[in-house]
């Protein structure tokens, strides 16, 4: 019988589950996040524009490149801000 | 239910807990039966008891041999091994614990001088040589060492079954790269740990995309698998500590649409003492240490990190290098400074430099004998590099002998070389911007009034490789250059 080692982690990623969608966006604070790839900005301030109609209050924030994950400071910001976060990933 | 019993790894793994066992003080006799000279110095053994002196007998086949001396059954070897025994007869001597002399296989001379007794064995020949300790012995070495070490071991154990393949099992569970890997089995990574004087549970970086710590272990059963010998495991070890870094990012080399992964550069005494190519096919196949040191870093990204093609890995077309890309430069062939003494590391230091690149692009020139003409055909291939109207990225040219020779015949030293190359591409805006030539793509407008370098002033790193015949260079790509891409970056190895 062959014994082998693990070459992994021996770590499965933890799974969450989203929270519930809300009926309505109307009064509740909505992330934008822009990743930092061009024209993520056009993207972001159209839907900025359409959330504003529906009452809802848009918050801005960027990562500082998109090639390098949020830093934990910007997710924990975002999280206590906002009910909903949008994010443009890319050109 | 049959009575629960523990799986035979786990009282292995309490087995290998055993501490390493102490000598008594005094003199001490490590022999077998199955040994002529064991057998020769029985008479000797005895003489030493009736002179007084404290003396043990670990006999390794028989513990009824010697007769009458009360031999001390070290048939498991456990003795022998931890003791560094590979002759019998052996004798020691040893004070407080610890040995301090040590006389192999018979030796009148050197019995009597670390004994203290003179007149020992009159009838015996002045020298005989021993036998081979069974500890040492091939087909017994291997499980021994695991026996007797491989508690150190953490990791899972993992035991097949016996109709299962085991190189099918682990393409089955996932931890391949597409090509068949070497089973990672304990005695192999304990070799393989023995390449280095690190602790395996000493954590060597944060590994993306899952952020695991990753410890030395775990690079260790990666290396295994990749192919390496354990005399590459510094190299992987410091492969391992540059690509995890920010500066590195290697979470973002790996997740990017485009076809890039760490380009691993040796420099270093450590390339000629690993057998590592620097010659014909340098980039190419064929030479161990580079295609499975590489080979050994992805595998950890893989396996560790959790990086994984469709997964984090969004490559649109990948490429070979995303398997190893590893090679080392040929510094004494090269009419230049290292590429690491460039970068700052004293010469003599051993160092990787990853980069994070594409594949290779071959620069045909066999008409160009003044520097001018060869650095002009330099520049026009890295013009196109990505896109002839894009700047942003880094690239590595690997010159090769044949080119060098017009810079050293010039007299170019490397930093003319760059210099040249960097003002032949200073490109006017114009010729750059989205729309010039008919082309769409390009830069943004306002940079039609200026003037664009190609490249910014430290994105280009020479590195001076190859076979001796071939008028060719080659250019690997980079990726995103700067703070907000990755950094070409460069660790010391150690062992």
């Amino acid at each position: 019988m062959t014994i082998l080692l693990d070459p992994t982690s021996e770590r499965s990623v933890a799974g969450r589950t989203l929270v519930a969608r809300p009926a309505s966006l109307r009064g509740r604070a909505v992330g934008l996040l822009d990743i930092s790839k061009p024209r993520g900005n056009v993207f972001l301030d159209r839907i900025a524009e359409r959330l504003v109609a529906e009452g809802a209050t848009p918050l801005r924030f960027a990562k500082p490149t998109y090639t390098k994950p949020a830093p934990v400071d910007l997710r924990q910001e975002i999280a206590s801000k906002c009910a909903v976060l949008i994010e443009a990933l890319a050109d | 239910m049959g009575e629960w019993r523990e799986p035979a790894w786990r009282i292995r793994s309490w087995l290998k807990l055993m501490p390493k066992p102490p000598l008594p003080d005094g003199l001490v006799a490590v022999v077998k039966r199955d040994c002529p000279t064991c057998a020769l110095v029985q008479p000797v053994l005895r003489q030493l008891r009736e002179v007084g002196r404290a003396l043990t007998v670990f006999t390794q086949d028989d513990p009824s041999f010697p007769a009458g001396l009360d031999a001390v059954d070290d048939t498991a070897l456990e003795v022998s091994w931890h003791h560094g025994i590979e002759t019998v007869p052996t004798l020691l001597r040893v004070e407080r614990g610890a040995e301090v002399a040590r006389a192999i296989g018979w030796n009148r001379r050197d019995w009597e001088g670390l004994t203290g007794v003179s007149g020992l064995g009159p009838t015996l020949p002045a020298h005989r040589p021993g036998c081979g300790a069974l500890s040492v012995e091939p087909d017994q070495a291997s499980a021994l060492e695991l026996r007797f070490s491989g508690g150190k071991l953490r990791s899972r154990r993992v035991e097949l079954a016996s109709l299962e393949d085991e190189f099918e099992s682990l393409f089955d569970r996932g931890w391949t790269d597409g090509l068949p890997v070497v089973p990672p089995t304990e005695i192999r990574v304990l070799r393989m740990l023995g390449g280095t004087a690190r602790a395996p549970d000493d954590v060597v970086a944060v590994a993306p995309p899952d952020l695991v710590p990753v410890t030395v272990e775990k690079v260790a059963i990666n290396a295994v698998m990749a192919g390496c010998k354990p005399e590459y495991l510094p190299v992987v070890l410091a492969a391992v500590e540059a690509a995890c870094t920010d500066e590195f990012n290697m979470h973002g080399v790996l997740a990017t649409t485009m076809p890039v992964g760490p380009v691993i550069i040796v420099n270093g005494p450590i390339r000629p003492a690993l057998g590592m190519n620097t010659g014909i096919n340098v980039l190419g196949q064929g030479s161990r240490p580079g295609l499975t040191i590489g080979r050994a870093l992805q595998l950890v990204i893989r396996n560790v990190g959790g990086g994984r093609p469709g997964g984090v890995d969004r490559a649109t077309h990948g490429g070979p290098g995303k398997l190893s890309f590893c090679f080392a430069e040929d510094e004494e062939g090269s009419p230049w400074e290292s590429l690491s003494v460039a970068r700052g590391v004293a010469a003599g230091m051993n160092c990787v430099t990853l980069f994070a690149g594409e594949g290779t692009r071959c620069i045909v020139d066999q008409r160009s004998r003044t520097p001018e003409s060869l650095v002009s055909s330099f520049a026009l291939n890295l013009r196109a590099l990505h896109h002839p109207k894009l700047i942003g990225f880094d690239a590595v040219l690997v010159v090769g002998p044949d080119h060098a020779r017009v810079f050293r015949d010039a007299g170019w030293n490397r930093a003319r070389v760059l210099e040249e190359i960097h003002a032949r591409l200073q490109i006017p805006g114009a010729e750059m911007v989205r729309g010039a030539g008919g082309i769409e793509e390009g830069m943004p407008g306002h940079f039609g009034s200026q003037t664009l370098p190609k490249f910014r002033s430290d994105g280009l790193l020479l590195v001076h490789a190859g076979g001796s015949a071939g008028l060719f260079s080659e250019i690997i790509g980079g990726w995103q250059s700067g703070p907000g891409g990755s950094e070409p970056t460069t660790r010391e190895i150690r062992r």
